[in-house]
């Protein structure tokens, strides 16, 4: 049994047949090819599916993809200008050494744009408090605070 | 090209260059991985701890939809799969060796422990291949589950093995204890203590995933899988499933997420998807989820030690006793025996010159997930236990536990330890100094009253430590220069999250004058790499990897002194090679020339073969030779008593990790070394249930993962004293962190409940744990 769904990714609009169950992080990865959304436990914990929806964070891992009729999905590979220059969050964990091993990075990019968005003056533990739900178990976190401090702010300035 | 070695040099925080496609998404990790017309396995895994298997009906599942196969062990016992055994071969005082097993892959007779795989099902999608592993039956006979040391060595315990009843795998002492006894004889003062170092798992947050893609034609197998160091999967596969034939597995990994010492070892899984591959003829693959990686990935740590150190009157140790029963879970697994003896054994008398030690350790078997290899492997534990003692006898006898630290610290060196290794360098004196200075030890008071008067307690604590770097003592690296000019970096060791690919090129930037975006890396294909490739595990690959550059960078410039000699009609010994240009008088001419020219006869001598490019072997003397990252780490907490929450207001690390080649992939390291530490000191707990052998902790959402919030922002400071055993002075920085961390906690928690007649308390803190020993001080206090 399948069901149709459409909607929109990285400003592309898809749709596929899919297996009720299948949710949207399948759906990007395995239909789309977009496996730079990651899946790294079955718990809704580890934020690394992290993508936006609709504008907001979400965790792609605990929404189905039929759930996403009409929505409009952006993924970390969404998030570079077309011309391949980096966003100035992702910018921001590079000059901060924000990432070592690169596995839980494009969730924890992708929150760190929603916290930039929801919270555009956000401090160091409301920054610590927003990525609450993204674990990363290489960096320790603290280059990781101090680039989401400075994207928020390069985000600010409309550096992009 | 920057002034020269300015920006891109050695010492540089020069950001990395692997960024910019991990940022982007365009990360390649085995997940990532599909090749077409592939079938997807799943583990029929264990339901019960222990117990005798009577037999598997796979007939349902066979009928399901989609299914190829199922296999069991039985399958692979008539084909004649392999089994695996550790290489450890410990002895104890009589000279026995110690008990090793040899693990099929999927296990025929018993079960071990709850979650071990018992079979696999191979289907054409995912979803069938699960479906269908739910409707394999395993009838079980069950026996009683053992998941604590003292549960296994009780009189009437079940044998997990049959063959060693005892459940002893290994009984080992450095001696006997005619000298400690002696010694403690003399003594002013004996200061003793029980510890448990919890069980806690790696958790790299890629989890385990492989794909085995068997090519019929050729005969040959390609395994994408995350690992540390692949020419380990192709051994052990080509082994077990290839008569030993080498040329018949290749394995890649393009990006590993995160290894963190488990995934450097052979698991079963891998020789069961790898044997489905073969006898189907087509490429398999297996996503583990995080719960089976629980269960699936090996553990850490899980020890009880009971020990005493002996003081005389001026406080200074004579002598060291431990008593340590080691957890190793239900297989004998590469280091799972070895790491308290040979890992953490290295440096069991932590920064502290100690003249006598008794070191007896029991290496025992369980029916829970068997313990390996994790950061640190055996120096956390060791360095925590002889720290807690010293903090402790520092309150015994009133003195302060600075002072006291100071009174024993190793001052003098080339130091040989009681176990035979030779500690070439450190300062640890300096090393406290830097980490009190930066946590403001001073001013502490004046924040302890502060917090006294919002209600809440406050501790600081300190740790010396230190760890013994670099693991197995060979490695090769290859250069190779490219027609385009640039010089690829052929490696033995690994990058999984370490940075090598921009390390390697700030140390031949400086070496070669080459510059920075002109070298790459090539790395995680056995096709690949060089022969004696060997990895990245023990924090490694500064020394072993980077002494392989800079020796082939050597015996290049050597070379290209002769071709450039013959160019320049000079003598080699007129020419000099300074930032990337081999100079003589009549002129001068660059490396990637000298490169190009090395492939032109007309422009070598004779006698010379053609090619600059080189590949070198680098072995350390001995596998004692190795380099002792080291430092002091200090930590300041506030805890809540009325809820027993702890919030760790400052934590400062001084390090000596010798010459620091990036300090911001260096602090990147230390950082993540000491939430490793906070993470068990504070959150991380496996916990198996003691009646059903049931891990109880087996996700996210009940095994404890430190976030971002637990953390403050940390001080790193640097303390570095060159290692004298490599010429660039490297110290390995991996695992420093993990090894300081968590005693720091303890000792600053200690600190805060001091005052309530707290002495003891064991790692995790965890809210509750500290909520319960609050409680009991004050009803004690009050009888």
């Amino acid at each position: 049994m399948s069901t149709k769904v459409s909607m929109t990714v990285n400003g592309r609009k898809v749709s596929a047949d899919v297996e009720p169950r299948t949710l949207l992080v399948q759906y990007l990865r395995e239909h789309l090819g977009l496996t730079g959304t990651h899946v790294g436990c079955d718990t809704t914990q580890c934020g690394c599916c992290a993508i936006h929806l609709n504008g907001e964070a979400v965790k792609s891992c605990t929404i189905l993809a039929v759930q996403c009729e009409g929505a409009d999905v952006v993924t970390i590979e969404g998030l570079a200008s077309p011309d391949g220059e980096l966003h100035p969050m992702q910018k921001a964990f590079w000059e901060h050494h924000g990432l070592q091993c690169g596995f839980c990075t494009p969730g924890m990019v992708m929150v760190a744009c929603d916290i930039a968005r929801r919270k555009p003056d956000a401090d160091e533990a409301t920054i610590r408090h927003g990525l609450e739900g993204n674990i990363c178990r290489c960096t320790g976190y603290q280059h990781i605070v101090e680039a989401v401090h400075s994207g928020i702010q390069a985000m600010n300035q409309g550096k992009r | 090209m920057d002034s020269f070695g300015e920006k891109f040099g050695v010492g540089q925080p020069v950001r990395r260059k692997e960024d910019q496609r991990l940022l982007k998404g365009g990360g390649k990790y085995t997940d990532d991985v599909n090749v077409p017309g592939q079938a997807h396995l799943a583990f029929v895994r264990a339901g019960v701890a222990h117990a005798r298997i009577k037999g598997i009906d796979a007939s349902a599942a066979l009928e399901a939809p989609g299914v190829l196969a199922v296999y069991s062990g039985k399958d692979l016992e008539t084909d004649g799969v392999g089994t695996v055994m550790t290489d450890a071969a410990l002895k104890n005082l009589a000279g026995e060796i110690m008990f090793r097993t040899h693990r099929l892959a999927l296990p025929t007779d018993k079960v071990r422990y709850a979650g071990e795989p018992v079979a696999v099902v191979v289907a054409e999608t995912a979803y069938q291949a699960r479906d269908a592993a739910e409707m394999v039956l395993v009838d079980y006979d069950e026996l009683p589950p053992i998941v604590t040391a003292a549960q296994a060595l009780a009189k009437d315990a079940a044998a997990i093995h049959d063959e060693q009843p005892d459940n002893i795998c290994l009984h080992w002492e450095n001696s006997t204890s005619d000298a400690y006894d002696a010694a403690a004889k003399t003594a002013h003062k004996i200061v003793s203590i029980k510890l448990i170092n919890n069980r806690v798992i790696p958790v790299p947050m890629e989890p385990k995933c492989c794909l085995a893609d068997m090519d019929t034609k050729s005969g040959r197998m390609t395994v994408y899988a995350p690992f540390q160091g692949g020419r380990r999967v192709q051994g052990a596969l080509s082994e077990m499933l290839f008569g030993g034939d080498g040329t018949k597995v290749r394995h890649v990994s393009d990006n590993t997420g995160g290894g963190f010492g488990t995934r450097s070892k052979i698991y079963p899984e891998i020789i069961a998807i790898a044997y489905a591959a073969k006898k189907l003829g087509r490429a398999v693959k297996w996503s583990g989820d995080r719960s089976e990686t629980m269960v699936s990935d090996l553990h850490g740590r899980d020890q009880v030690n009971e020990a005493e150190i002996a003081l005389d009157p001026n406080g200074k140790i004579l002598g060291y006793k431990i008593i340590n029963y080691v957890n190793i879970g239900a297989w004998v697994t590469e280091n799972g025996a070895r790491l308290p003896v040979d890992g953490g054994g290295r440096i069991v008398g932590g920064v502290y010159d100690i003249p006598v030690l008794y070191y007896s350790c029991k290496a025992v078997m369980t029916n829970t997930v068997p313990t390996d290899t994790y950061r640190g492997a055996g120096r956390p534990e060791a360095n925590y236990l002889i720290d807690r003692l010293v903090e402790k006898a520092a309150h015994v006898m009133g003195i302060d536990s600075r002072e006291l630290r100071r009174r024993n610290y190793i001052t003098k060196f080339p130091y040989k330890t009681q176990m035979g290794l030779t500690i070439d360098i450190g300062d640890f004196p300096k090393c406290q100094d830097e980490a009190c200075k930066a946590i403001g030890w001073d001013g502490f008071g004046a924040r302890r009253k502060e917090s006294e008067k919002r209600g809440k307690l406050r501790g600081i604590g300190l740790t010396s430590f230190i760890e013994g770097a670099g693991g197995r003592p060979e490695e090769t690296m290859r250069l190779r220069f490219e027609k385009d000019g640039t010089l690829s970096v052929i490696c033995g060791t690994f990058s999984h999250g370490q940075g090598h690919a921009t390390v390697y090129s700030q140390i031949l930037h400086d070496k070669l004058g080459i510059p920075f975006d002109d070298v790459n890396l090539i790395q995680g294909d056995t096709d690949t790499a060089p022969e004696g490739a060997a990895g990245t595990f023990g924090s490694r690959s500064s020394q072993m990897g980077g002494m392989a550059i800079i020796r082939a960078a050597d015996i290049i410039i050597d070379k290209g002194k002769k071709i450039a000699g013959h160019l320049l009609q000079a003598p080699p010994t007129e020419v000099e090679f300074t930032e990337g240009q081999f100079k003589a008088r009549a002129g001068s001419v660059s490396v990637t020339e000298i490169a190009k020219a090395a492939h032109d006869p007309a422009k070598l001598p004779e006698g010379m073969p053609p090619g600059l490019d080189e590949t070198y072997l680098y072995k350390r003397a001995s596998r004692d030779d190795m380099n002792f990252p080291n430092g002091c780490h200090a930590c300041e907490v506030e805890v809540d008593p009325d809820t027993g929450g702890i919030t760790i207001v400052d934590f400062a690390a001084a390090d000596d990790c010798g010459v620091v080649l990036n300090p911001l992939i260096v602090h990147g390291q230390v950082h993540g070394g000491v939430a490793q530490g906070i993470g068990q000191a504070l959150t991380e707990y496996l916990v198996y249930d003691e009646e059903t052998g049931q891990l109880l902790t087996g996700t996210f959402m009940d095994y404890g993962m430190p976030r971002a919030e637990h953390f403050p922002d940390m001080k790193a400071v640097f303390v570095p004293t060159p290692s004298t055993n490599n010429e660039l002075g490297v110290k390995g920085a991996g695992e420093a962190g993990c090894c300081g961390a968590p005693t720091a906690l303890v000792h600053a928690v200690l600190d805060a409940l001091r005052p309530l007649g707290v002495a003891e308390i064991d790692m995790p803190l965890t809210p509750n744990r500290v909520w319960h020993t609050i409680q009991s001080a004050r009803v004690k206090g009050a009888a």
